[in-house]
């Protein structure tokens, strides 16, 4: 995908935001992706309070958790926060 | 055309001028922390405040970083703001001055100039705000302090101005304006709040992709001075330059503007030239070191000398044009510099001045000299040698040493 990008006459001043933070899809910062073992997770969503990011969702239709790649910069802290181990950053 | 409005005479330093002015100002948030030669402008602010003359919000911050950080804050959400500092103050809110003019904010801030530690001194030098000179900030020095008062009402229309909306530093010498009392013309107060108006937000795109007015506002919710990256960072520093290339007309439409209530002008607020026409040899200064270079020329003039001065009032931003036409017919130049730029080609104004008059085909002796670091005086005999030496420049055809000391031992 080409984006064009705007310039300095376009753009607002004052660094204001023209787009809403949910279009930057900071996901691809991330160098190593967290990884749930199924069998091992308690669902006790501590990692969703943890994750500094919102990027992990209780989602109650499925009565489970859900990792949202477009947001996890890999940052590591559900996985070390885990009780049960269940979370390994792998290389992505 | 206006006429001049009648105003009484008060006897003030160039401090209390700066707090009168911005009592009269409207100003919503003052948020400042105390340094010599500033003090007293925040003394005298903070009793208007006490007596409840302003109804001013008064901020007394840890530190000047906290101090600029209120302010910009305050600025953002559509305050009227002012803070003052001084020195190792201004250096202190170094960080926060690129974050103000960044974000656009138009927060206007007294400077009573003084030297840099150490060794320390509390004394007059501008060593402070030259080394600010690239933070993004309108600079005006004013030479007395009739002018920092007349400069302190005009910064607030300057940069509050939608095409400006940058951040202005009002420099008064330390000890020679900010202690020095003089009789000072004030305009009513009502005439100075209409004269300054009420703060316009222009209009810009936000992210909920409607245009909303340039203030943090929970109706129209907005974000600031986030993160860009390398591929937007560089178009908003070209924004502030551009803001500063336009800031040169409305500085002197405000000026001009001012004038026509006050009686009072300053050149063209941007550069005030003295017997410049027919001038052969001509200093350049900024700040009140102007107000002995004018006695002097006088005195040169009755005896015969073609000499002449350029006061710069307007340094950020720098009125390249103005300064290469005044001067260009001048045959030689003495630059003044109350700072040092160490290990540089002499000072700062030095740089300018003759880096302005470099395009100019007539290309005249441009020489530097430093003086009145840390407070020392300069006196008009000293002023007076410079004159001299610029005759020996033309009557040799040659500049010998380019760069000079006035008044250092040796």
């Amino acid at each position: 995908m080409i984006v064009q990008e705007k310039g300095w006459r376009e753009i607002p001043i004052a660094a204001v935001c023209w787009k809403s933070s949910t279009e930057f899809l900071t996901g691809d910062w991330k160098t190593f992706k967290p990884v749930r073992d199924l069998e091992k997770c308690t669902r006790c969503l501590l990692c969703v309070i943890y994750c500094p990011d919102g990027a992990i969702r209780w989602k109650a239709d499925l009565g489970d958790i859900e990792f949202d790649y477009n947001y996890c910069k890999g940052c590591g802290v559900c996985a070390n926060e885990c009780p049960a181990k269940a979370i390994e950053m792998k290389l992505e | 055309m206006k006429s001049v409005v009648e105003q009484k005479v008060l006897a003030l330093n160039g401090d209390e001028a700066v707090a009168y002015a911005v009592k009269q100002c409207d100003v919503d948030v003052v948020a400042a922390y105390p340094i010599t030669p500033q003090t007293i402008i925040v003394e005298r602010f903070s009793e208007y405040v006490a007596n409840g003359e302003v109804e001013t919000a008064f901020i007394c911050t840890e530190s000047e970083h906290s101090a600029l950080t209120a302010c910009l804050a305050a600025s953002l959400t559509g305050a009227r703001t002012f803070t003052a500092s001084a020195s190792a103050g201004l250096a202190l809110m170094h960080e926060m001055l690129f974050v103000t003019s960044g974000c656009r904010a138009p927060v206007v801030m007294a400077i009573a100039n003084r030297a840099l530690s150490a060794p320390i001194n509390i004394h007059g030098d501008q060593s402070d705000t030259m080394a600010q000179r690239d933070s993004g900030w309108i600079q005006i020095y004013a030479e007395n302090v009739q002018e920092v008062y007349d400069s302190v009402i005009q910064a607030f229309r300057i940069t509050e101005h939608p095409d400006v909306l940058l951040p202005a530093m009002v420099c008064l010498d330390g000890f020679q304006l900010s202690h020095s009392m003089e009789n000072v013309k004030v305009l009513p107060e009502e005439v100075v709040k209409r004269f300054v108006g009420v703060r316009q937000f222009p209009k810009v795109l936000t992210h909920e992709g409607r245009f909303a007015p340039l203030r943090l506002d929970p109706e129209n919710p907005m974000t600031l001075g986030p993160l860009a990256f390398p591929n937007y960072y560089f178009e908003f520093k070209r924004q502030q330059e551009e803001a500063m290339k336009k800031a040169l007309e409305v500085i002197r439409q405000v000026h001009e503007e001012y004038a026509e209530i006050s009686g009072r002008r300053y050149g063209d607020g941007l550069l005030d030239a003295y017997q410049l026409e027919d001038a052969e040899i001509a200093t350049v200064c900024l700040g009140s070191t102007a107000g002995t270079v004018k006695a002097v020329v006088d005195e040169l003039r009755a005896e015969g000398v073609k000499a002449g001065l350029l006061r710069i009032r307007t340094f950020r931003p720098l009125p390249v044009e103005g300064i290469r036409r005044a001067l260009e017919n001048v045959r030689a130049i003495a630059v003044m510099d109350r700072s040092m730029s160490f290990g540089g080609h002499g000072g700062a104004v030095f740089h300018e001045v003759r880096h302005a008059l470099y395009d100019s085909e007539k290309r005249p002796f441009v020489v530097n000299y430093i003086y009145g670091l840390g407070g020392r005086d300069t006196s008009p005999m000293q002023i007076r040698a410079i004159y001299k030496d610029l005759e020996g420049i033309l009557q040799k055809g040659r500049v010998e040493t380019p760069i000079r000391y006035v008044g250092l031992r040796e």
